[in-house]
């Protein structure tokens, strides 16, 4: 890492994707900054609101309740997703035909758009159609997702669960292979017990991925959207209607322009602010390698 | 000892096949419905379908406004495929050879972008594409999801760069290589699984992405996934070419994933185990 050359002509060499991520990303924040100071009374004309706008999305009950329940949903899933991905790597199969066997499985569900996994579990979860929700009914159980909260919140858990736990479990399997067998050998010699293999042995070997697992989950669960939108459409009331669910209704159902690009630029900075704790504890890893 | 290791063994293949039973049911259930009737769907309830019909599928693929959603999707996810993996694979060899002023915080940015909410540039892009008479294009979409791409396959691929020693630059030049035959005669090759992990995740990415192609499109360049949305709003739900619509979604990937299969874990550690 250390002894890298220095050359400022390496530019020219990312001068593409920098004119290109300039366009597509620079350029449209630029008209949100812009949205986000002023006001409009139709047509094409534009007042300076100052920080009107942020002043409102702070200050809103509506958004502070999207965020409550953002943080909520994303602890939940990481209490869930993060213990049964390192469970299920440590009972995968090491090598052969069953490992690649089980990869392609699991790697199935992280392939499949993610509206579809919304009519997946839209279906699945259904109390006239689906498996799921007609065997819970008729084992008695009272569930019905598009009425009740607490139901609608359990299948949203389950449906990402579903979809993205086989994330964690892919990257401790990728930590776990790069053991060697010799500090396998040496615990048997030592007669050390099966947590204290996982805990000395398994789980510091699994640390740089296991914090690319955790921060890759808490990310894209905060910005969670599609999957949400079709099995629940944010309902029952707005029980399920976390941040981008609240912000796309704003931006463009309501078309409230001013008030969506202030809460896009704090929810953005608050990514922002994430992104820099991944980035700092990731290339401080790669150091100390 | 080998008892121990055995009743573990099978503890571990009970785990499993519990898991993958969980992973591939709501799966098999949208499977078993797309090869059923719509009535059958709503009367009778069975764990297979009593008379099989393939009817679904043919609706789908015989009515151009249902397949050009494929096809759409295609050509837009192939697009943005080919342009991320041109630009980021000079841009991962600098990062990955030199240092030079500004790289640290250029990879941060980069980094900014793929974790940006798709929610905040919807908007945004349809108003940048509208302006410039890209709206409803496949490039448009393909623009957009370079967003997230471009910096993903950028960390990808510098991660498998990094894995190249650097004396085989300098003795490319020393023996009278130019830069760009290099490049492409003798390193590329050296990379190829790296080319071939990151093209398969931007492929993925842009595959599964629903909020910003649906935004950018109406008619010319629907994708499928908002073609979908149409047996909802149909009066009376078409639960039977729902399904099989979702079950066409789910082929390409499965597809590709066969041939990633050892490398998808370091794709996701964006080439960092």
């Amino acid at each position: 890492m250390m002894d890298k050359p220095v050359n400022n002509r390496a530019w020219f060499l990312v001068l593409p994707v920098l004119l290109l991520v300039a366009f597509s990303a620079v350029l449209p924040l630029m008209t949100v900054v812009n949205y986000s100071v002023q006001d409009t009374f139709g047509g094409n004309e534009f007042f300076w609101a100052g920080l009107e706008w942020f002043d409102e999305v702070i200050h809103s009950d509506r958004i502070r309740a999207a965020l409550g329940r953002q943080i909520l949903f994303s602890a939940i899933i990481l209490a869930i997703e993060i213990p049964l991905g390192i469970f299920v790597a440590l009972n995968m199969p090491k090598k052969g035909f069953w490992a690649s066997f089980c990869l392609v499985l699991m790697a199935l569900p992280l392939l499949i758009p993610w509206n579809v996994v919304g009519t997946i579990w839209q279906v699945f979860g259904r109390v006239d159609i689906g498996l799921l929700g007609h065997t819970l009914k008729a084992l008695g159980i009272d569930y019905n997702y598009v009425n009740d909260a607490i139901d609608a919140w359990i299948t949203i858990i389950v449906m990402d669960v579903w979809h993205w736990t086989s994330l964690v479990a892919l990257l401790c399997y990728a930590g776990l292979q790069s053991i060697p067998d010799a500090y396998y050998q040496a615990a048997k010699i030592d007669q050390a017990s099966r947590w204290k293999v996982f805990r000395y042995i398994e789980l510091p070997r699994m640390q740089g991925v296991l914090l690319i697992a955790v921060l890759l989950r808490f990310m894209d669960s905060f910005m969670i959207y599609t999957e949400p939108f079709v099995v629940t459409g944010g309902g029952p009331g707005n029980a399920t209607t976390f941040l981008s669910i609240d912000l796309v209704k704003t931006a463009i159902g309501q078309f409230d322009l001013g008030p969506a690009a202030a809460f896009s630029l704090i929810y953005f900075l608050v990514i922002l602010l994430i992104s820099f704790v991944f980035y700092t504890v990731m290339t401080k890893d790669q150091g100390g390698q | 000892m080998a008892a121990v290791a055995e009743s573990k063994g099978r503890g571990s293949a009970v785990v499993m096949a519990l898991y993958l039973l969980f992973l591939m049911l709501p799966i098999y259930w949208l499977l078993n419905m797309s090869l059923k009737t719509n009535r059958e769907i709503l009367g009778v309830f069975s764990l297979w379908p009593q008379n099989p019909t393939l009817a679904n599928y043919k609706t789908i693929l015989t009515d151009p406004s249902w397949y050009m959603g494929y096809v759409n999707s295609m050509i837009y996810v192939v697009m943005n495929t080919v342009i991320s993996i041109t630009v980021a694979l000079p841009a991962a060899y600098a990062f990955s050879r030199y240092r030079f002023l500004g790289d640290k915080h250029l990879f941060f940015w980069l980094l900014t972008n793929r974790m940006a909410p798709a929610a905040v540039f919807a908007l945004p892009f349809f108003q940048l594409y509208s302006s410039i008479g890209l709206f409803d294009t496949h490039i448009a979409v393909a623009l957009a999801h370079c967003l997230f791409n471009v910096p993903l396959a950028v960390w990808i691929l510098e991660g498998f760069m990094s894995g190249v020693p650097r004396e085989i630059d300098e003795t490319a030049y020393i023996d009278g290589y130019s830069f760009p035959r290099f490049f492409v005669k003798i390193f590329m090759p050296l990379i190829a699984s790296g080319i071939g992990v990151a093209a398969f995740f931007c492929f993925m990415f842009s595959w599964v992405e629903l909020l910003l192609s649906r935004t950018l499109t109406s008619v010319n360049a629907k994708p499928i996934a908002a073609t979908m949305t149409r047996t909802v709003s149909a009066s009376g739900m078409d639960w039977g070419v729902l399904a099989a619509a979702g079950i066409l979604t789910i082929i390409p990937g499965a597809l590709v994933i066969w041939f990633v299969r050892n490398y998808i874990a370091k794709g996701f550690a964006l080439g960092r185990v």
